[in-house]
Formats: structure tokens, sequence, C-alpha cells
């Protein structure tokens, strides 16, 4: 049925001659946490950003026609490769954006590679989808937890914070959060005094903080997510541990949860993000229209989105056809992004996006003007350093 | 006190003693060439999801309908034997049907470690105990390092059954799912009307005339409780090989209570009620998916109203009006 | 690689000094006191209902929840909130009570089990959709903020206060119950409804309130609890499962069994917090596991 459609379009555009570029039709599907832990940092937010990008695009003076369509992954992989399932199956859907949540986006990447669709990821953390389940039809826009590790690990080992105490939640994420951590952490000459595998999910972190507290480290890490961080800085602030002078680093944490926090209880904390509202013109001048759209504040996750977007829909026009998702995939990769927000993209062979990183600390209530003025930037990291070097398997460009 | 600490279902299945009855039968056959040709006219993994619910929750029945025993928690089965059968798939390289043998027996063995260990206590306690254990499951699935945590077992290959016909296409797959689920749901109903299954029946309404009877009641307890772990195994398992993948999702306590659901909005003590049931939540997740949170809030108000005004179930009303066991 | 390193840090503190196993303690005490108060809440309402109500975590939640509301809507503080929100949950249970819950009394407990489970599923639905999942902020009372350094660990004074305040709402209820003439009615119409209401004494009426008043035991460990956790819909859907188990262990035998063991749980879990922290999950269900075996029907239980 979508082929016959898409056929008979291309033998349209055919007869009408000069006016080529009419109606090409494209539907993205915005698939993300609308309910749970990340519907905040990507949720509703996500799908606005993406109709700005469309807006911006000025898709439909190009010729192509693009319809949104979003829905509630739960942030259960089970759920999520279903719709994805159904969504190439039955919806005709050409691209997945956003999917946070690693083992919902690991799943989705393979489903979109058998599909031949293209999956821009910009809500998911795990190094695995440009790395051990790499796909020709993948591209990890915004973040991932080695540049995490990098920023915040590297950043806060250079500034002093030679010793380093772990809180890992214990399960795989948390492991492997907290091994590339340790490994930048050793590498710039600092030491990891000690860890403690805390269990998932928890409430009550204040024992685990007073072993780390005990340990004389000069930086305790946080290598879980979520409420986990959230409950642990909470408690970090109540028992004095960030006031008798030891500093905290959250190893996957948004502005959004920075913001539930308050700037009272996360000050000092240090973090890095690829995007802050707050940054130059450009991103405060886009982040406005957000801001006035959704009522809060874009993540780096919302913003990835849109920039993914844009460079997606360059890739259709350029192409000419939305069909062909590996084809799509190679072709951003050739392209040279000038980005609004993340500034100079390059999109490497194994499907990552490379472009600078920042290191956060969030301000102190006296210091912040307003409610959403929560970061001062302490460091800018080359997108070259912050991400982990292609792996050869991965190259897709040469294959 | 005279309290009783079993569920009685409103409706009596009456089994005769010659086999199956005619009306069973007929349902029975109705539904399979139903479901012959159900893989034509909707999305084949849907179908599929539904039946390996329908044997989970005629697995659950087994214990709750006809043996009185309320578990809260038998996610730990099904989504123990998806785990194992997942990784045998993947880790082991074992064949379709081998991989969900391995998950199956992990379950059974789970149920007989948990089962004799929960029927040391009754009724309320019963459930709250078993809940407990499948909490421990679940830590356990959360933190063992072939369970992948979070991720759970992913991209599992649908393989070859007995290694020659490709279950890649979902066709296929969809009827050695058939085979499976319809099989064991049928065995299910072979052992509700067994004589085990009327001694089951009489502890229930009364255990302790069956005490006085001389039955081994704690033993016939553990077995029919072995015996649904083992089958709510099977679904799990099946259903691992179905989504390639084994997740949190299956030995989350929600998952224990929607079993719960199912048998009950379907009716507990039928045989077709469970079936009913799990077709009916799953379909309801299914075009709801899209209302998130909506969804526990939706499942909530069909257990109230369920309890409150709807004990017997779909077809527990069905079955009263025609004045027919189901 | 990471075993190793847990195992080393786990003998390293095998041989930690005793102060910090009795910061440690205390810890585990503070956590004690919510387990031991919302499973009197538990003893309480299956004492007389002879139901297990799985919406107790949810109303643990929904407690926490109305003290936000009302600072956040109204205005009003902490203080007042720790009288208020347990009402307001009281009253919204008593509302349950009414309308559902007593039309379950004829038939098997287990109904009351699956029908609590349904509300509990509802109420946090709910929540979930109007403030999301990831928390609000409820900040620590400024009379109760800051803390003391007791030489082996700093005790923040909101965490003294949850020991204390715990402590006695836990004896007052054992006081009211096993003491005054109001408990012995109570106790009474446990043991023979019938007989108890054939001496002019309103049955319904004190089912009634005792449900309220377990449900408002859980609002108040749930305000008790909003400062130091993020107050969030899913903070009692773990907790029940917990206190669940604690009351397995500890039997519904008596008031002053379930708060026992909710304290002596408490201390458990802290002390497996130091010495084998990938456990405490677990260790409260490793512990029924054992208790099932040798004691089935519980610590404090009576033999069923």
């Amino acid at each position: 049925m979508m082929k016959s459609l898409a056929y008979g379009t291309a033998l349209g555009a055919l007869i009408a001659g000069s006016a080529m570029a009419q109606d090409i039709e494209v539907k993205l599907g915005v698939l993300n946490d609308r309910s749970g832990v990340y519907a905040d940092l990507s949720g509703e937010g996500s799908v606005v950003a993406a109709r700005m990008a469309v807006e911006d695009f000025k898709a439909s003076d190009k010729g192509l026609k693009v319809e949104i369509i979003s829905a509630d992954h739960q942030n259960k992989p089970d759920i999520g490769s279903n719709i994805a399932r159904q969504w190439y199956d039955e919806e005709g859907v050409n691209a997945i954006l956003d999917v946070p949540t690693s083992s919902v986006a690991l799943a989705v990447a393979d489903i979109t590679a058998e599909k031949n669709g293209v999956l821009i990821n910009s809500g998911a953390g795990s190094t695995a989808l440009t790395r051990e389940q790499c796909r020709a039809t993948t591209i990890h826009w915004t973040y991932d937890t080695a540049a995490l590790a990098n920023g915040t690990g590297g950043a806060m080992t250079n500034s002093g914070g030679k010793k380093w105490f772990f809180l890992t939640a214990d399960y795989a994420f948390g492991h492997s959060l907290e091994e590339n951590t340790a490994k930048v952490v050793e590498e710039n000459g600092g030491e990891v005094v000690g860890t403690v595998n805390v269990p998932f999910p928890a409430q009550d972190f204040s024992s685990f903080l007073l072993q780390a507290q005990g340990s004389g480290a000069d930086v305790i890490g946080l290598a879980n997510a979520g409420g986990d961080t959230v409950n642990a800085i909470k408690q970090a602030s109540e028992f004095g541990i960030t006031q008798a002078g030891q500093k905290l680093a959250a190893l996957l944490f948004f502005v959004t949860d920075v913001h539930a926090l308050g700037a009272q209880t996360a000050q000092g904390l240090s973090l890095t993000e690829a995007f802050y509202w707050d940054q130059n013109d450009a991103t405060r001048a886009w982040s406005k229209r957000f801001f006035d759209t959704h009522g809060s504040q874009p993540t780096m996750v919302q913003a990835g989105v849109y920039s993914g977007t844009l460079a997606y829909l360059a890739a259709v026009e350029a192409l000419g056809s939305a069909d062909d998702g590996k084809a799509l995939v190679a072709k951003i990769k050739e392209m040279e992004i000038e980005d609004p927000l993340f500034g100079t993209v390059k999109v490497r062979g194994d499907g990552r996006a490379v472009h600078d990183m920042y290191l956060f600390q969030v301000k102190s209530p006296d210091e912040s003007t307003g409610e959403w003025d929560l970061y001062n930037q302490i460091s800018s990291i080359n997108g070259d350093d912050a991400f982990l070097p292609m792996l050869d398997e991965c190259d897709f460009t040469k294959m | 006190m005279q309290q009783t600490d079993t569920v009685t279902p409103p409706v009596e299945t009456i089994a005769s003693a010659t086999g199956m009855p005619m009306l069973h039968k007929i349902i029975f056959l109705g539904l399979l060439a139903f479901l012959m040709v159900l893989p034509f006219m909707v999305y084949p993994i849907f179908a599929m999801k539904v039946m390996c619910f329908a044997l989970f929750a005629a697995a659950f029945n087994l214990l709750l309908g006809f043996g009185g025993l309320l578990s809260f928690g038998h996610a730990a089965y099904f989504g123990s034997a998806s785990y194992v059968a997942a990784h045998a798939a993947k880790v082991w390289g074992l064949t379709p049907e081998l991989a969900v043998l391995s998950g199956t027996a992990a379950a059974a063995f789970l149920g007989l470690v948990i089962g004799s260990l929960s029927i040391r206590r009754q009724g309320i306690y019963f459930a709250m105990v078993t809940l407990a254990f499948a909490q421990m499951i679940y830590f356990l699935s959360l933190q063992l390092p072939f369970t992948g945590g979070e991720d759970g077992i992913q991209s599992v290959p649908r393989g070859e059954l007995f290694g020659i016909f490709s279950l890649e296409n979902n066709i296929p797959l969809y009827f050695f799912v058939l085979t499976v689920t319809f099989g064991g749901i049928l065995m299910l109903y072979r052992i509700v009307n067994s004589p085990f299954g009327q001694v089951l029946k009489a502890i229930r309404e009364n255990e302790p005339r069956a005490i006085s009877l001389g039955y081994n009641v704690n033993r016939y307890k553990l077995m029919v409780f072995v015996l649904s772990a083992t089958f709510a195994g099977l679904a799990g398992a099946t259903k691992s090989q179905v989504f390639q993948l084994a997740s949190l999702t299956d030995v989350h306590w929600s998952m224990s209570g929607e079993v719960v659901l199912m048998t009950l909005l379907g009716g507990m003590g039928t045989i077709f009620g469970p079936l009913a049931g799990a077709a009916m939540i799953v379909t309801m997740q299914n075009y709801l998916a899209t209302f998130g949170a909506w969804v526990t809030v939706i499942q909530g108000v069909i257990f109230v109203i369920g309890v409150l005004l709807f004990r017997e179930g779909v077809i527990g009303v069905l079955a009263r009006w025609f004045k027919r066991p189901l | 690689m990471k075993r190793r390193r847990g195992t080393f840090r786990m003998f390293e503190l095998l041989g930690i000094p005793p102060q910090v196993l009795l910061g440690q303690l205390l810890l585990g005490l503070i956590n004690g006191s919510f387990y031991a108060v919302l499973s009197l809440g538990l003893a309480v309402i299956f004492g007389l209902l002879n139901i297990i109500n799985f919406a107790h975590g949810a109303l643990y939640m929904m407690g926490a929840f109305v003290a936000w509301m009302l600072l956040h809507y109204l205005g009003i503080g902490y203080w007042p909130a720790l009288i208020l929100a347990p009402l307001i949950t009281g009253a919204f249970g008593i509302l349950l009570e009414r309308t559902m819950l007593s039309r379950l009394y004829h038939l098997d407990h287990l109904y009351g089990l699956l029908l609590t489970f349904g509300l509990a599923l509802i109420i946090q639905g709910l929540f979930r959709n109007y403030y999301g999942i990831s928390g609000l902020p409820y900040q620590i009372p400024d009379l109760l903020s800051g803390g003391n350094n007791l030489g082996f660990m700093f005790l923040p004074n909101y965490r003294a206060w949850v020991v204390v305040a715990s402590a006695i709402v836990c004896l007052a209820t054992w006081f009211i119950i096993e003491k005054t003439r109001l408990g012995a009615y109570l106790r009474a119409a446990t043991e023979n409804p019938v007989l108890v209401g054939a001496f002019g004494i309103n049955v319904p009426l004190l089912i009634m309130l005792t449900y309220g008043f377990g449900v408002a035991l859980a609002g108040f460990a749930g305000v008790l609890a909003a400062p130091i956790y993020s107050v969030n819909p899913n903070m009692g859907a773990d907790m029940i499962i917990v206190v669940f188990a604690v009351v397995v262990i500890g039997g519904m035998g008596s008031i002053m069994g379930a708060i026992l063991t909710g304290y002596v749980l408490g201390l458990v879990e802290g002390l497996t917090r130091v010495f084998y922290p990938e456990g405490s999950a677990v260790v409260i269900f490793v512990i029924m596991a054992i208790v099932l075996l040798i004691k089935p029907e519980g610590l404090f239980g009576k033999a069923a």
C-alpha cells in the first residue's frame, strides 16, 4: 500500500517536471517516555522540538510533506520494540526519533536496521548504539555515557578531585557508567578509593553516603540515574556532605532534574551536557520559542531531536526520497553540519554525532537569577576528546 | 473461626467422567479454526502475544480457580522462564523448542522451591509470601549478570525448529506458538478434569474434610503449585521467543497483578475465562498504549469493578446464562 | 575485577570501628521507624477487618502528596500537615471502606486484597498522570534543619525527629489498643464481632474508624517521609512489598510484634548495607524464607 503510494507520487513528480520536489512524503515517529522518569527531559517536548525543526527547515516550501506521530514506550523494551515494529510495518514511518532509555533504544536500533528505517537517537546514553550494536541505520546524536564520564570525570579530576568514591546502581547500566568514569579518573591521575553497589531502585542512600563520607574521597560519583540520583543528592545535602567539602558528580543528569531539585539542594553539583539553553544568542532565541510553546526550557535531548530532525530532512531533500534508510544515514555522514544549537557537528561512520560537550556546575541560589538560571559553564570539551574513538568494524562508510 | 482460606469460584465446572463434553469440544475446535486464520487477519505478533498470555492466565487459573490458592507472584515463573529461554537460545545456541523447554524446566524448579515454602501459609499470608518471593526473583533478575539488568536479553535469535524449520518469518513462528500454547491449554484442561483435579476441587471446597478423608493436602497443593508454575513458565519462555526479548517487565509484580486481573475478568475457575480475559486485557493494552499511564488506572478500575460487581467474570456470567460450565 | 574490589571493601569494613557501626545502626533504626509505622497500620487493619490492605503503600504515598499539596496550594507548612495529612488520608480511607470494602466482608478475605490492589493501581496511576514521576521537592521544616555531630556521625535533626515521632505514634497506638476501653472493644470485636454487636457496640462504626486509623498511620508515615525522600507517585509501590515481608516475619499476632519487627528489620537491613550492600534489597525476603521454614506462623504470630 505504502509502496504503491510512493510510486504514485514519484510518477506524479515526473509528470510535474520542474515541480520535481513536490510531495515527498516523510513520516517521523517520536518514540519516547511520555509518562515515566524521562518524560520531562524527552516526552512531549521532543515532539515540540521535532515540529520546530520541520517548521524551520521550511519543509513544505521544499516539497516535503512531513507528518509527525508519537508514542509512549514506557521505558520498557518490549513495548518499545512492539511500537517500532508496528510503525514500520503498518504505519509507514520512515524514521524514529529520540528513544531515551538504552534498553529500548537498542531494541529499536535492531528493528530499524531490519526494516531499513532510520533511528536518530537523542535520548539514550548507551555507547553500545555505536559500538557493540552499531547499525548502518543508527545515528546517535546528543550524548553517550562515555562522553559524560569523560566530561565529568576528566574535568573534575584535573581540577583537584583526585580521590573518587562511587555509589553505583547495582545493574548493568550503573556498572558501565562507573567503569567508564573510573577509567577516565585513573587516566587523569586520580584514584578510586571505593565503590558501593547500591540496590536499584533505592530510596534511602544515607547509609551509602555515610560510607562515602568515611572514605575521605574528594568526589562522590553517582553512577545512577533518575529518581535514584535525585534522592542521593537530596540526602547528601541533608547529611551535610556537600557542605563539608566533598563534591558530588552526577554522571547522568539533566537540566530538568536540576530544576526539579532546585538550586538550593543541587548547588555545587557538577555535570556534563551537550547543550544548555543559556549558552549563546542562538540557543537563547531557539529556547525562548521552545519555552513559549512548551512551558519549560529545553533539555539537551530535546535540542538533539531538533537538530537531528534538521539533518535528516536535509538528507531527504538531497536524495529526494525517504525510503532508503541506509542511504539517508550515509548521506548525513557526508554532510558538513553547522547546527544552530550544537555548532559544528560531524556524524562519523559509526553513526556517532561528534560535537563539543560542556562541563557545568549548578549555581548557588544567590547566583541564580531565575527559576531556570541554573548552570555556570566550567569548561568545554572538544568533541573528539569527549567521545570514544570509532571502532573500525563499525565504520559503515568503509563498507 | 469459620473463615475459609480459599477463593470459591461462583461457577462450578463439572467435568464429565468420560472425557471432554461435546460443548467444550466444539468450542476448542472453533477456537482452533479461528486461530488458524487469525494471523492472516491481524498483526501476527499481536496474536502470538494474546496466545502466550492466554496460556499464562490458564496456568494461573489452575492454581487459583481450581486449587483455590491466590499467588501474587506468578510473574516470577513467567519471567524467569523467559530469561532462561532467551539465554538458552542466544548464548547456548539451542533450537527454539529446546530453549522453551529449558525455560519451562527452570520455572518448574523455581515453583518447587518457592511452592514448598509458600504452602506453609494459607490464604492472605500465602498471597503475600508468594509476592515477596517474586520480588526476590525480581531483584535477582536485575542483578544477575546473565539477565542484562535493565536492558534485558535482547536480539534473541528465532532460530530453526528442530534445527530444520526456520522461524524467521512471522507465520511459521505463529504456528509454532499456536501449537505450544494450544497444546499447553489442552493439557491444563486434562489436568483439571483428571482425578487429581477432582481432589484439588475437594480440597478447595473443604480442606479439613479432604484431610480427614486421608488426602495429603500439602502434597496436592505443592503439585498444583508446581504445575501452575511450569505452565506459566512455558508461556513466558514462548513469549521470549516471539518478542526476541526477555525483560524486567516479565518479572515485575505488576505482571503478577495483570495475570490475576485477566483471570478475574474472564472468570476464575472456568475453562475459557482466562483465555477471554487475556485476550481482552492484551487488546486493551494494545489500543490504549498511547495513553501511557492511564492504562494502569483503567486496569485498576476494571479490578475494582470486577471485585465489587462482577466476581464471576465474563465467561462465568455466560456460563450462568447458558447453565453450562464453560 | 569489580567483584574483587567489592570483596576487598567488604573486608575493610568488617574491621570498621564501632563508632561507624553505631552510625549505621542508627540509620537502620530510622528506616525501621518507617517499617514499624507502616506494618503497625497493616496489623491494625488486619486485626479487625482481616484484610491485607494492598493500598497501604499508595496511601503512604498519598500522605506525602497531601502534605505537598497543602504546602503548595494552601501554604500550609509541615507541622500542621503532620496532623492534617493523616486526617485527610484517613478520611479518604473511610470513604473507601464505606463505599467499597464494606461490601466485601461477607466474602472471602482474598477479595479484599484484590480490591485494594486495584485501588492501589488507580491511586498511583492518577498521581503519576498529574504529577509525573520525577518527584516533587519538599523542604525539611526550619525547626529541624541542620543537625548534630554525634562524634561518630552527623545526625540530621530531621532524622532524629523521625525516630522520636514514630516511636511516640507506635507506643500511643499500642497503649490505646492494649490498655484502654476502646481498645478492649476493638480486640473483642476482632475475636467475635457478633457477640460484641449484641452488647450494643456499633461494630460497623468500629470497623470504619479502625480502617481510617490504619490508613491515617500510612498517611503519617508519608508525611514523615516527604522531606527526606522525593515525593513521588512510586514511593509506596516498592515499600509495600517490603512491609508485607515484615508482616509475614512478625506475624500479625500482636500490635507490639508488628512494631518490634519493623524496627528490628530496619536494623538488620542497615547492617547489611555495610557488610554486603548488594544484598540489602533482598535480606528481608531471605529472612522471611527462613522464618517460614522454622516458624511458619511468624515470630509473634499465633499458630494458624
